[in-house]
């Protein structure tokens, strides 16, 4: 069982940043009839932003990372850790956490990392960074979560492109000891990594001439391999059998009293499936957040988002969350950590 | 656990389609009604009733309510 512990390290505040650009799902053309009806009732998702083609996801990440650090006060010179956590980077080669490290400013004594993760990448990049700050080698890190997934999604594809939104987050953390610590439970299970994938444009199937021949994966279903794949139904099983597992697991191994947990806060897969893992955990509504109706899922960045989106109680008085991630990898997750006068800055939009 | 109450358990996830057509034998890709949400729902049913994981590949295998109905008695 892959637990941990990570003490002496507290988060101290969260931001997220959308494209100003909106997109409502009531107006794509891939839905025939009134299937739209039926999917925003089902999925929950209304509408998304998108990001245009000359915004990147580190652009959202790092106009999140400037309005953070500003809110939080700090100095620059002070931040010695940075993770991007994303599957669509800047470029192949190098890692955009090293332009990221330039770009805002970091100095060079500064431990870049990026981890290629989706729908978990929050929890993960979460236990990476937080190991690094735990021994006080390093004082105070940056995780910057986000995906720009609507790039990878085929428009004429009603199983992924109305699903999906874009966004970027920042999560600061901070060597502090003492507290409670961040406490774990991860998981992975690689026999099923075809459940998400995008088959063509790495390096087991590189680009031919082939990979841009779209073909009808089913009805309103058209891609070609470049674009994400998503076998729906077996997302679904993993989601309502996982996702609830693993936090019961959490919860058990650590001998959390769930009813001491403030907020549950769950990846934004979609509205049907959350609503599975909410009722099969007996959880309240109002300790289970959402964001996704007007921002779809926003794999990795959905717990960070929804958070941002939540957080008055948070910025006035501590708290205790559990949040878990779950899905491509397939991957999935969970924690809980404690929060005090976390510092959550407005929506940023660009 | 008894066949007719997974068909009654499954024939409930329609809204648009008469109970008295759900047959043991009915091929459920044939309903009119029959969609990946639906597909989804069965998935859910199979979950909340049964506690039983069904997987997609479970509902692509089947042909008939009772294929389905078949490998959830197994996995329990």
């Amino acid at each position: 069982m892959a637990f941990s512990v990570i003490p002496d390290v507290t988060l101290k505040g969260i931001s997220a940043c959308v494209p100003k650009t909106v997109l409502e799902n009531r107006n794509l053309p891939v839905f025939s009839g009134d299937e739209v009806k039926k999917f925003i009732a089902s999925t929950g998702v209304e509408r998304k932003r998108i990001a245009r083609n000359d915004i990147c996801t580190s652009d959202l990440c790092f106009h999140a990372a400037e309005q953070l650090i500003s809110d939080l006060n700090w100095d620059k010179s002070g931040i010695d850790c940075l993770i991007f956590v994303t599957q669509t980077p800047d470029y192949d080669l190098p890692a955009t956490s090293c332009i990221l490290q330039h770009r805002l400013g970091l100095n060079n004594e500064v431990i870049a990392i990026d981890i290629s993760s989706g729908c978990s990448g929050w929890v993960y990049g979460l236990n990476v960074i937080a190991s690094l700050l735990s021994a006080g080698n390093h004082k105070r890190g940056l995780l910057l979560v986000g995906e720009t997934s609507l790039k990878f999604c085929s428009t004429e594809d009603k199983s992924t492109y109305p699903l999906f939104g874009d966004a970027g987050t920042a999560t600061a953390l901070e060597f502090t000891k003492g507290g409670e610590g961040l406490k774990f439970h991860l998981a992975t299970d690689g026999s099923r990594f075809e459940t998400i994938i995008i088959p063509d444009g790495g390096y087991r199937n590189m680009i031919t001439s082939d990979s841009f021949s779209s073909f009808e994966a089913g009805q309103d279903i058209k891609r070609n391999p470049t674009k994400l794949f998503l076998d729906g139904m077996n997302v679904f099983s993993f989601g309502i059998l996982r996702a609830p597992e693993s936090v019961n697991l959490l919860l058990s191994h650590f001998d959390l009293d769930k009813n001491r947990i403030d907020l549950f806060v769950f990846h934004q897969a979609n509205l049907f499936l959350n609503e599975m893992i909410r009722k099969k955990l007996n959880l309240d509504t109002e300790k289970v957040p959402y964001s996704l109706r007007d921002f779809g899922n926003t794999s990795s960045a959905s717990i960070p988002l929804t958070i941002a989106l939540n957080c008055q109680k948070l910025a006035h008085s501590p708290a205790r969350i559990v949040a878990c991630g779950f899905g491509v990898g397939l991957s999935w997750g969970s924690v809980f950590f404690e929060t005090d006068n976390l510092v959550c800055s407005g929506l940023v939009e660009i | 656990m008894e066949l007719n109450d997974f068909l009654k358990n499954f024939s409930e996830l329609f809204e648009e389609t008469d109970s008295s057509g759900f047959k043991p034998s009915t091929r459920f890709r044939d309903i009119e009604e029959w969609s990946s949400l639906l597909a989804l729902a069965v998935i859910a049913m199979a979950d909340e009733k049964y506690h039983i994981n069904l997987t997609g590949d479970d509902i692509r295998t089947s042909q008939t309510i009772e294929d389905i109905f078949k490998i959830v008695r197994s996995k329990k």
